[in-house]
């Protein structure tokens, strides 16, 4: 038995504000209290902020716990998950759950959060209708979004916007409904609200600004959303994300004295000296908090008054705030706009679609506000925090902290940074905090670092910069775990492999395995194509391509169907063909019998049916007609969709064909990541539906739109707009350039669309468009690759042996 | 019960490190494969699972990948690596003085 004088603390809410208090307290004294956790939710305490990753699909519910059930049992805590308090008693110093449990106090802690604000328009409590505050939401959201196909978002804040994207990402068709002329009003001046709306838009949401919601309509589930001013739109979901509001019920039927949140002293305690209350159902000095930060100082400050101390007083801080919607990068932090006396410095670049903002007063920074590109926002948010006089750079500063230095590197330099620079904003780590727990403990790896600083543990958008610092402090390259590995043959990323190939000059498989301690003598069937390929584009000319490390359409240079048997299709140039070509086609088709020719989705004509010993032969007749492998089973380029364009069509603008044809001789035969598709449409009618493939150029009077990064396959996505070009020469110049930059950045079976989603599309731009020497640099490395791979593999399995074998099968045992 | 008979049905070096090569035999064909440390197994060439020709899959340890929808078939044993469950049938072989034998049905 323990001593009987321990002190008994009640912690209502088992959400981020509590058990951050709860941690802080065990660290300062782990035996004061007997805890008893209560918590509304039937889940361990997770990660809030997570939550639209996990909508997203980028996350798992487990991948967002905080604490886990063993967490809270070897701390010795009771925990009631799913079981609310439903009352507080501070005369006889107890509490009673909705189960009818009662426990007595000494010290009582409020946790409870805040609830949505729920707008007073009917409609709102038929089915399909949500909040976006929980696990239970997402279940809901994720839910819908597969038996259903329109959402309506009501509120264009963080959370709104985050909301939508995520369904977006699911599939669904979602439009937003916002209040205000434009998005995220209280983070973003106006410019970036809209730059961000016009991204957003391009990425396929629909927006009604200055929307006054009037109306969810339907009968017995939600039909659609109808506003004041008559517009509407139709709905199967409708997220309800307009703020959210203190949870205070229970402190104020205790009696205890509450504003818009429940009133908190400097030392967090509430009118009952024995009750404090932390997090967003607290309210300190007139102001209710809802970001990580101010939430984590008020658990520090708490904890410390729970244990016994008197020093330690809340003060509020100013907070930034970053969107976490992949690839859309917004940062903003302090004042949004000048007022009197204050200046304000403002960067566009059109091009890249990225704006910045500072808000100056006597030689300061008191607000930024940034678009498109944040490095530089941890640095601004810095100068913020300490008011550091920056007079004699105010001119510059604009440009970013590496401009200042002279360096051209697009990432921040960690080893520049103060020590008492402030890295992880949700967590108040500082760098030489980091720096010194990772040389004390001993840390290599990422995830140590986070779990014993913190540091990039909450909102995670600083993790880049933590793995940084610990690169800088081991004087290695580190990855992070949310980067995967190969495969299970090995712990290392595809990023830290290819890396290696290139520093150590490994050039074979057995050499890469060697060196990075592969944990299987030959792989296996994920991680030996992916080394092929690697090593395929880092040494061209010199790595034997490996057709054992194939898949069986790569080695056998035709697709097998389902029977065993293989389909074989041609290269037709632009979709294209000669009599004599299609005389070939069809005596081939003859002879040997098969079972379908078919016109295939990309513009040509395919043979089913071959039986593989058969193969060769069927090519050698096809090459003596002068046709060429199709790589319609490559992971390379496949096919360039054309139109008949300026030759025919009477709206044609430009020679679509001709320029479809010079695309694909060009980049025929080139191995890729993934499967490689383009298109060219001779006018904006897009015939050639060039906006969903991997790079498609639409012609227009002026010349050439440059797309990039669509897909029309398992998860449709539309392309982003790269650039527009003059001529054909450049079109081919950047399409060179797009795919080397593809082939040696992206992962293995990744295809651009993905890739572009992680690496984000201004990134894209950066390499191809605004850097002219890279782009001709990255095009010429692309062409030299051509000059070992443009050997047509049907040819040389016809006529010249290679790989005989492979079609020929040993004697018949009778 | 079923004689079996040894019979010399290559050498080693027709067949690839990593790679297999098929035989036609009266039960159905057979896939031989060699394995990165010469070893040389062979089974019944299809997949408990959909009938895929395990001879055209890639080759790992001693282990084939099937190339139609990846399971993974354990060449000592013939049998689906888990989760999945199923069984392909084994045939014996040896390799002596650098030529592969099978043992097959007299």
């Amino acid at each position: 038995m323990l001593p009987i004088s321990r002190e008994r603390l009640v912690v209502v809410g088992n959400g981020m504000a509590g058990m951050r208090t709860v941690e802080e307290l065990l660290k300062l004294d782990p035996t004061r209290f007997d805890i008893t956790v209560f918590g509304a939710e039937p889940h361990p305490n997770y990660d809030r902020i997570m939550l639209s990753s996990v909508l997203a699909g980028e996350k798992q519910v487990d991948d967002i716990v905080i604490n886990t059930r063993a967490w809270y049992e070897e701390n010795d805590i009771s925990l009631h998950a799913g079981d609310p308090v439903v009352k507080i008693d501070p005369k006889s110093r107890t509490v009673t759950a909705q189960s009818g449990l009662t426990v007595p106090y000494d010290r009582l802690l409020l946790a409870t959060g805040s609830k949505p604000i729920v707008p007073p328009i009917p409609g709102l409590n038929l089915p399909g209708v949500c909040a976006f505050r929980d696990i239970a939401d997402v279940d809901t959201m994720i839910d819908a979004s597969t038996k259903h196909r329109k959402a309506v978002v009501i509120g264009g804040g963080l959370l709104g916007l985050e909301a939508a994207w995520g369904l977006k990402r699911r599939g669904m068709d979602v439009a937003l409904v916002h209040l205000m002329p434009t998005l995220m009003e209280r983070q973003l001046d106006e410019t970036a609200g809209k730059l961000l709306q016009r991204d957003l838009t391009e990425r396929g949401i629909a927006f009604f600004t200055n929307g006054q919601t009037e109306e969810v309509t339907g009968k017995d589930r939600v039909t659609g959303i109808k506003l004041a001013d008559g517009r509407g739109a139709p709905a199967d979901l409708v997220v309800v994300a307009i703020g959210i509001r203190p949870e205070t019920t229970l402190a104020r039927e205790a009696g205890l004295e509450v504003n818009r949140g429940i009133v908190v002293g400097d030392n967090l305690s509430t009118s009952d000296p024995d009750i404090f209350a932390v997090g967003e159902c607290a309210e300190h000095r007139g102001q209710v908090v809802g970001l990580v930060a101010p939430i984590w100082d008020m658990a520090k400050v708490c904890a410390h008054h729970l244990a016994g101390g008197d020093e330690l007083i809340y003060t509020a801080q100013v907070s930034a705030t970053r969107l976490k919607i992949t690839g859309i990068d917004v940062y903003s932090a302090g004042q949004l706009a000048a007022g009197e006396d204050e200046d304000e410095i403002v960067l566009r670049d059109a091009r890249r679609g990225a704006y910045r903002k500072l808000v100056m007063r006597d030689g300061k920074v008191v607000g930024t506000v940034l678009y498109g590109d944040v490095t530089d926002g941890a640095w601004y948010f810095d100068l913020i925090r300490r008011r550091t006089d920056v007079s004699d750079i105010a001119n510059r500063m604009i440009l970013g902290q590496t401009a200042l230095g002279g360096g051209a590197s697009t990432e921040p330099d960690v080893a520049a940074m103060p020590d008492d620079m402030q890295i992880c904003g949700c967590n108040g780590v500082c760098k030489g905090t980091i720096v010194d727990t990772i040389k004390a403990k001993g840390l290599d790896n990422y995830e140590a670092v986070k779990a014993h600083t913190k540091a990039s543990a909450s909102c995670g958008s600083c993790a880049p910069l933590v793995r940084q610092l610990l690169a800088a402090t081991l004087g290695v390259e580190v990855a992070g775990p949310a980067i995967p590995t190969v495969c299970k043959c090995t712990d290392h990323t595809h990023e830290e492999v290819r890396a290696q190939i290139l520093k150590q000059k490994l050039k074979a498989q057995a050499a890469v395995r060697e060196a990075m301690a592969w944990k299987t003598p030959d792989g296996c069937a994920s991680c030996r194509p992916a080394l092929n390929f690697y090593l395929l584009c880092a040494w061209p000319g010199e790595y034997q391509d490996d057709s054992r490390s194939r898949f069986i359409n790569e080695r056998a240079h035709a697709n097998i169907q389902k029977d065993g048997t293989y389909s074989v299709i041609p290269r037709m140039w632009g979709g294209t063909a000669t009599p004599a070509e299609l005389a070939a086609i069809a005596t081939v088709a003859a002879k040997y019998d098969v079972k379908e020719v078919k016109i295939t989705g990309g513009q040509r004509l395919g043979i089913y049916g071959i039986k593989k010993p058969d193969l060769p032969a069927v090519w050698g007749e096809l090459t003596d007609a002068g046709l060429v492998s199709g790589h319609a089973y490559a992971k390379g380029l496949r096919t360039v969709k054309t139109c008949v364009g300026l030759e025919w069509c009477r709206f044609g603008t430009q020679d679509s064909t001709s320029l479809g044809k010079q695309l694909e001789r060009l980049t025929w035969g080139n191995w890729t990541p993934h499967k490689f598709k383009m298109g060219v449409s001779g006018c904006p009618r897009n015939c050639a539906e060039a906006s969903i493939k991997d790079f498609g150029v639409v012609c227009v009077e002026s010349g050439f739109d440059l797309l990039v990064g669509g897909n029309g396959g398992i998860e449709l996505r539309g392309t982003d707009k790269l650039c527009h070009v003059a001529t054909e020469a450049e079109v081919l110049e950047y399409c060179a350039a797009f795919m080397q930059l593809y082939r040696e950045e992206a992962r293995y079976l990744d295809r651009t669309a993905p890739w572009i989603e992680r690496v984000g599309i201004a990134y894209v731009r950066t390499r191809i468009v605004d850097d002219t020497e890279g782009r001709k640099a990255l095009a010429e490395k692309f062409r030299h690759a051509q000059s070992f791979l443009q050997d047509d593999p049907w040819a040389e399995r016809a006529n010249q042996g290679v790989d005989a074998t492979e079609f020929k099968p040993l004697p018949a045992l009778v | 019960m079923t004689e079996l008979t040894w019979v010399r049905v290559c050498a080693l070096t027709d067949i690839r490190p990593l790679g297999a090569r098929t035989i036609p035999h009266r039960k159905g064909e057979i896939a031989v494969f060699r394995c990165g440390d010469d070893s040389v197994f062979a089974v019944l060439n299809r997949c408990p699972h959909k009938q895929g020709p395990l001879s055209e899959g890639i080759v790992h340890g001693h282990r084939v990948a099937c190339p139609l929808h990846s399971w993974v078939i354990d060449l000592e044993s013939g049998e689906a690596v888990a989760p999945d469950v199923g069984c392909t049938p084994k045939i014996p072989t040896k390799v002596e003085d650098g030529a592969v034998w099978l043992a097959v049905p007299a």
